[in-house]
């Protein structure tokens, strides 16, 4: 059985279909990452399965139940982490966790029971008493992390859980993630930082303009839609190089100044490049974020 | 009754805040009370067969009632719903939006329950009650607290910014007060006008709280109980219908 499945799953709002026929599948245990521009129509996509947002057309089943018919008894055993916090700025950190209990139902001695633990998880243990608005963002989100765990959940669903945070607070985030699939549970996140989806996810699906368009193990997206070395490539002479280039490169990618050179042997490139000293290159292994924007493209999407 | 959790955060919140949140709804309505009661008082002999000033308390208990339950469902409920996000995140949990709608009308009536109930007492101490009859207007200001909050909670669901609930306050609710009886009896009004009074709730909760100050039994209670259970459910009803539309829309 899927922890999360849905089926034709469509979303309008006025003229625009945001969601456009997406199915969904995550095994328990995976942590499974929805990779897309903004705008793809990740949020929707969670807020549907959550059951906050009704659908169009379509089907939802998580953690067995119906949604939204019975996203309450599902929502019970879910935690999540929105895209902005909304952690509740009149309590305090530990307040926020036990009135956060409260709403799961939960009775006052398994709410103060859980709260040392999660504040231990979330590294606040000093800051029960501290109150919101003087917690760094890290603080901020490691709370949230932590306010979503409070009812134990099977699944936790996560919206850009490391956006906007510095690389020491995106690592111990990251390294927590990692410390809850290994408890065994059930990790579902949006995210547009390959890199976390790269180290985190099992498997992934890439989202453009309400559709899927790829889905995967990282290591096999990258082995199955593009070549495994590039080359960058930028400075004055650039469009006399590509000539050459072209001939040694199967696909070559124009941003701007900066050529994107994609080959399964690059070495052949580097040769032609060393004796050009005018042009500028990096030469490094296809990522995630090749892929990404080979299959959405380079324009920017606001 | 999943929506008494949504109750308990505003409640906590509140008894942090507790002694600016109690000043804040009484000083003004008490400074109002004797400043006006005894003042005004003074020029009048009585007013409708009681000192004026157990008249204004009467109107005074109905009507600080109505801010309060329409302050906190207005402008603290919009600062929980779009400043806070705080309904974002309770709707997360296995609540619903029909629990955040009922928590936050009967939140929004017990605090302004308690603002009725102060002046209550405060009438009661000062001898303005004439017997203890009286106490039958503390269900009856937690029924003011339900018609008010839920209307409120309409203008919340409704609202896309703060400018919003001006319409609402000076359009509606500072001439339902000039009219309803509360400053004076709403009978020497023109006919039409007293009309619009007695198809409005503020009216109803005073004529019921009025007698009871005085020691009498309202006539027409089961109408005026009525109209303000119907604009209590009515404004529940359409107050949940655009919350869903807002929120699962």
């Amino acid at each position: 059985m899927s922890a999360l499945r849905a089926r034709a799953l469509r979303k309008r709002y006025g003229d625009l279909e945001v969601v456009s026929g997406i199915d969904l599948d995550v095994a328990p245990g995976e942590c499974f990452g929805l990779l897309g521009p903004n705008g793809a129509g990740k949020t929707t996509t969670l807020r549907l399965c959550l059951g906050l947002t009704y659908p169009d057309a379509g089907d939802i089943e998580l953690l067995g139940e119906p949604v939204p018919a019975r996203a309450r008894e599902a929502r019970g055993r879910v935690g999540v982490v929105p895209q902005f916090d909304n952690l509740d700025p009149d309590f305090t950190v530990a307040e926020n966790l036990r009135v956060y209990g409260r709403y799961f139902g939960m009775s006052r001695a398994a709410v103060a029971a859980r709260v040392p633990e999660l504040l231990e998880f979330a590294g606040l243990a000093g800051r029960a008493d501290a109150r919101i608005n003087m917690l760094s963002g890290g603080m901020k989100r490691r709370l949230t992390l932590a306010r979503a765990l409070i009812n134990d959940p099977q699944l936790l669903v996560m919206d850009e859980p490391t956006t906007g945070l510095d690389p020491q607070a995106r690592h111990l985030i990251w390294e927590r993630l990692r410390r809850l699939t290994q408890e065994g549970k059930t990790l579902v996140l949006t995210t547009h930082f390959m890199e976390e989806a790269e180290r985190l996810c099992h498997r992934l699906a890439i989202m453009d303009r309400g559709r899927l368009i790829a889905a995967g193990s990282p290591r096999a997206l990258i082995a199955e839609h593009i070549e495994p070395q590039v080359v960058e490539v930028h400075g004055s002479g650039l469009d006399r190089w590509l000539e050459d280039a072209r001939r040694l490169a199967p696909r070559v990618e124009r941003a701007g100044d900066t050529a994107f050179v994609y080959a399964a042997d690059a070495a052949p490139l580097i040769g032609t490049l060393r004796e050009r000293h005018e042009l500028s290159y990096l030469h490094r292994p296809a990522s995630l974020e090749d892929v990404f924007l080979k299959l959405t493209g380079r324009d920017l999407r606001d | 009754m999943r929506w008494i959790a949504v109750w308990n955060r505003n409640f906590l919140v509140w008894r942090k805040l507790f002694i600016a949140s109690v000043l804040s709804n009484l000083a003004d309505p008490l400074i109002l009370l004797f400043g006006l009661g005894y003042g005004l008082g003074a020029l009048l002999p009585s007013v409708a067969g009681m000192s004026y000033i157990s008249f204004f308390a009467a109107g005074t208990l109905c009507s600080a009632t109505m801010f309060t339950a329409s302050f906190e469902s207005m402008f603290s409920g919009f600062s929980r719903m779009h400043g806070q996000k705080t309904w974002d995140a309770i709707l997360y949990a296995p609540l619903t939006i029909d629990d955040v709608v009922a928590g936050e009308i009967v939140w929004a009536a017990s605090k302004a329950w308690l603002s009725g109930a102060t002046i209550f007492a405060v009438a009661v101490a000062f001898g303005l009650a004439a017997s203890p009859v009286v106490v039958l207007a503390l269900p009856v200001a937690f029924l003011v607290g339900i018609a008010f909050a839920a209307i409120g909670l309409i203008m919340t669901v409704l609202a896309k910014n703060w400018d919003f609930f001006s319409f609402y306050m000076t359009l509606i609710m500072t001439p339902m007060t000039m009219i309803s009886g509360v400053f004076f009896p709403a009978e020497q009004l023109p006919r039409p006008v007293l009309g619009v009074a007695q198809a409005l709730p503020l009216y109803h909760g005073i004529e019921l709280v009025r007698p009871l100050v005085a020691g009498a039994w309202p006539t027409h209670a089961p109408l005026h109980i009525a109209v303000l259970l119907a604009y209590a459910a009515a404004g529940y009803a359409i107050a949940l219908k655009f919350a869903r539309r807002r929120f699962t829309a």
